[in-house]
């Protein structure tokens, strides 16, 4: 029963992954407290958000000891999302000059909530 | 098909890049771990696509949106007498959900050490800190929709789509973590009473219930950083 017992690690790496979700969550909320702006915010936020969601699955999902195998049939799918990402993200842009030259920059829409 | 005979192969089997050509090519089953496991990070992973779309059809109307984007930061500020705190109360509910995973992934481990009770015990903590998310889910929603006017449809502070996708996103969160303290209280529950110790199972139930919660945790990470704090 090698593999069912197998994900059995010391509690402290556990208190250790934990006292570190507690830091990087109390950094990405100072973010907005300390009020970051443009690209300096967006790199912080992402790059704490990463970090969480790195310990999260590889250490308390136990992903970081399975096999190979395992961890590319379910991180590799997640990247399709990023090219809907970039498709979107695309779209979104060409969706918002259409409306800044059918509504113009400032004034109402026509049909406002 | 014995468990033995899987267990053996896996010793000897090769890892890495040539682990992953053995694993599917081996003309058995491919993953090396209990079947329940596999079948929960599927479903997570068919989970991720629900959310991702989620959050990038946001990301579209967000991008693509002429009026102003209410201010997340001033939305959800709290206010305790004095002045009000930026998303002071996003950031506690955060806390209280990592706080859960970290219970959580204790349970599993006392699950795997054969130590019920204690095992029991962080469960419910674990369900308890997630009831808590849910309750302070509730205050939120309850004062953006009575007092700040907040609706599907529209709203004071600028773009009509923001309640929409705020709705959507962490009501679509919060049935996950609802449903996830029902599901942590029957697994506690057969922990306790010793259930497992009759099946072949094991305590594994208690890492793939551990799956789905440390999932919750992490799409909570997901919407803090896209929906809260960008």
């Amino acid at each position: 029963m090698a593999q069912e017992s197998g994900q059995q690690h010391p509690l402290s790496i556990y208190f250790w992954i934990w006292g570190l979700l507690f830091v990087l969550s109390f950094f990405s909320y100072m973010v907005d407290y300390m009020n970051f702006q443009g690209a300096l915010r967006w790199t912080l936020i992402l790059v704490f958000m990463f970090l969480k969601a790195g310990l999260i699955v590889g250490i308390f999902m136990h992903m970081a000891w399975e096999r190979l195998a395992l961890k590319l049939a379910i991180l590799m799918p997640p990247l399709a999302l990023m090219v809907l990402v970039w498709l979107m993200a695309y779209e979104a842009d060409y969706t918002f000059l259409t409306r800044i030259v059918f509504f113009g920059e400032g004034a109402p829409l026509p049909v406002h909530h | 098909m014995s468990e033995a005979v899987i267990t053996d192969t896996a010793d000897v089997m090769p890892v890495g890049t040539q682990g992953v050509v053995a694993d599917f090519s081996a003309d058995k089953q491919t993953f090396q771990v209990p079947w329940g496991k596999a079948m929960m990070w599927f479903f997570l992973l068919s989970d991720t696509f629900i959310f991702g779309s989620f959050l990038t059809g946001y990301m579209t109307v967000r991008m693509s949106v002429r009026d102003a984007w209410p201010v997340p930061s001033e939305v959800f500020a709290l206010s305790f007498g004095g002045e009000p705190i930026p998303l002071i109360l996003i950031a506690i509910m955060t806390f209280i959900l990592i706080s859960s995973s970290g219970t959580m992934a204790m349970a599993v481990n006392m699950g795997y050490r054969g130590e019920k009770n204690k095992a029991f015990w962080l469960m419910m903590a674990t369900a308890a800190f997630g009831a808590m998310f849910v309750s302070m889910q509730v205050f939120e929603w309850t004062k953006l929709i009575v007092e700040e006017g907040v609706r599907p449809w529209g709203n004071p502070m600028g773009a009509a789509q923001f309640g929409s996708f705020f709705f959507m996103i962490t009501g679509f969160h919060g049935l996950h973590v609802s449903v996830g303290v029902i599901y942590l209280i029957v697994v506690g529950r057969r922990v306790r009473s010793g259930f497992y110790d009759r099946t072949r199972g094991n305590y594994e139930m208690v890492e793939i219930t551990g799956l789905y919660w440390h999932f919750v945790d992490l799409v909570w990470v997901f919407i803090f950083a896209f929906f809260y704090l960008w």
